[in-house]
């Protein structure tokens, strides 16, 4: 096989089924690519001894995923191997068990590949908070490659990975795959197992894939989902996914919102929108405007529950069980010299913003109110997909911005969520595709749906994507 | 917004230490922030039921079956300090 990083998963998972393809040789392929990687993608790679393990004869062959190799963001545990979700609090942790989620893949004939560098503790929307360093862009190095799942976005958009995991909280793998030009599913909530996930913000987390195309995220999410005894807010997905075939999207009704008129949004990012919409009429769909009243108040509902649920979830850094220590001759001074030294500027900014809304006095005010909001918000997508099928928007108001040009203003930063923050707050999934460039630079198009409508969503994206014909081979150069 | 006693007292409550620089950077940071989360205060949210769960989950039940947990070497095998086969820690009172 000449070729083997042309393939995408799917492709290279059927040719390893046929026997046109050794496993050893596809997982070694990407290794040395994952080893060689110069956008600090990657945190961790596996060994050679990785490759002899996934050679012929290993779990690959007969598998459904045919031992394509999978990075696998480093906030997920995974057993004797660093998992220190971007931070420095946990560097050099070696969970003693692996996500739910990385073991289902790997018996699926998905084997780890490599651990993906983050924003930490997913908290970032442009992989500039990891510890270990900024992820480049695969298209543009001067430029951020979103986040927080920004190093598996950018592994599998220089296919140094060919599909790879991440999370989503408020767009964690939707805008960084927008911003790398490639495909992101964040699921409905519940659907895949959060065990073995380092927590951000637990009502709102989820894992999810992020691929080439819209067949290798329908491939790879069929075998994340699943009931987990270790996860009580999992749910058993109710029916197969399926490979999306659609070519057409006669009868769909798509639903933009609207308040979305152009105002914050770059305009080359709105001129793709507009285009896509029209492939969406051109393949038989229908749009129409559609009120999601409460839409405005969700990137502000959102910065009060994350960092709540945040501050709570990190409580447990401590320096006594794992990680960073700092020592002092009182329990008091080590806890506050620990978390001090050990996380990082953003992570301290939520954690106090967090403890703050949580505090006597402030609960009501905050969390409580956020609460309501989330309701209202959950209620207008309720509303909404009474009337259309699908909600559409630009994944993230711009393309990928410079290094440094945000880092100043963690407001400014967190604008870039507006569009990704709704889903996740109703628990209903949503995917970005690429939809073209706007100044030379990948702009993703979302598709969101009612709660476990992701083979819908995957069909929709697939019949978009076949029409956009989106080439994504330049950021593989 | 957010004073400098409010940043001193939430540092407190959440074990974190903060240099005097970053005392005065988070209280001009956080004030910029709660003052764009003040948005959903001017919300009618009467009668509104608060949101715990986004997916209607009846209770998640399992069967009641004692299965291995943790070999103790293996808990405390990340552990920065370790005494008496359990984490040590310094002093709460010294």
């Amino acid at each position: 096989m000449s070729d083997i990083v042309a393939l995408t998963a799917a492709q290279a998972a059927a040719a390893v089924g046929k026997g046109d393809l050794d496993p050893g040789e596809l997982f070694e392929a990407y290794r040395a690519r994952a080893a060689a990687d110069d956008l600090n993608a990657f945190v961790w790679v596996a060994g050679e001894d990785a490759t002899r393990a996934n050679g012929a004869g290993g779990a690959g062959g007969a598998s459904p995923l045919g031992g394509v190799p999978l990075g696998v963001k480093d906030l997920f545990c995974t057993e004797g191997v660093p998992s220190q979700a971007g931070s420095k609090i946990l560097e050099d942790y070696r969970p003693p068990y692996t996500a739910t989620v990385v073991r289902k893949l790997a018996e699926a004939g998905a084997p780890l590949l490599g651990k993906t560098n983050q924003d930490e503790f997913a908290m970032g929307s442009s992989n500039e908070n990891s510890a270990f360093g900024p992820v480049l862009n695969p298209w543009d190095r001067g430029r951020v490659p979103g986040g927080s799942s920004g190093g598996s976005a950018a592994a599998v958009a220089a296919g140094t990975a060919p599909w790879a995991i991440g999370t989503d909280t408020g767009g964690s793998i939707r805008q960084p795959a927008a911003l790398c030009g490639i495909v992101g599913l964040k699921p409905t909530y519940g659907s895949c197992s959060r065990f073995g996930m380092i927590a951000f913000a637990s009502s709102l987390d989820q894992a999810g894939p992020l691929t080439r195309d819209v067949t290798d995220a329908a491939l790879l999410f069929g075998h994340m989902v699943g009931r987990d005894d270790r996860d009580a807010t999992s749910i058993q997905f109710p029916e197969e996914v399926r490979r999306p075939t659609a070519q057409r999207l006669d009868g769909i009704r798509l639903g933009v919102p609207d308040d979305l008129t152009g105002e914050g949004v770059e305009p080359g990012v709105m001129a793709r929108f507009e285009a896509t919409l029209q492939i969406a009429r051109d393949l038989g769909a229908t749009v129409e405007r559609v009120p999601l009243p409460h839409a405005d108040y969700g990137l502000s509902a959102y910065y009060v529950l994350a960092p709540a649920e945040a501050s709570s979830n990190l409580a447990r850094f401590d320096g006594v069980r794992y990680g960073l220590r700092r020592d002092a001759d009182d329990l008091l001074t080590m806890y506050t010299k620990t978390r001090h030294d050990g996380f990082g500027p953003e992570v301290r900014r939520r954690i106090l913003i967090g403890t703050y809304a949580l505090s006597s006095g402030y609960y009501d005010a905050y969390y409580g109110r956020a609460q309501r909001v989330r309701t209202k918000i959950a209620d207008d997508f309720r509303s909404a997909f009474e009337r259309v099928d699908l909600i559409v928007t630009p994944t993230s108001p711009g393309v990928a911005f410079e290094l440094g040009a945000k880092t100043a203003d963690p407001l400014a930063m967190y604008l870039n969520d507006y569009f990704t923050v709704p889903m996740p707050l109703a628990g209903i999934p949503a995917i970005s595709i690429p939809c073209g460039l706007s100044e030379d630079l990948p702009v993703g198009f979302q598709l969101a749906g009612p709660a476990f409508s992701e083979n819908r969503i995957l069909d929709a994206a697939y019949a978009l994507e076949q029409a956009i014909g989106f080439d994504n081979s330049p950021a593989r150069a | 917004m957010i004073d400098r006693e409010q940043v001193l007292h939430v540092a407190r409550l959440a074990r974190l230490e903060l240099s005097e620089d970053e005392v005065s950077r988070m209280t001009g940071e956080l004030s910029a922030i709660l003052e764009h989360i003040e948005k959903i205060s001017a919300l009618d949210l009467d009668g509104v039921p608060p949101t715990t769960h986004v997916v209607d989950v009846p209770n998640a039940l399992r069967p009641d079956v004692p299965r291995p947990c943790l070999p103790r070497e293996v808990a405390l095998a990340n552990a920065p300090a370790v005494d008496d086969d359990g984490f040590s820690v310094p002093s709460p009172t010294a």
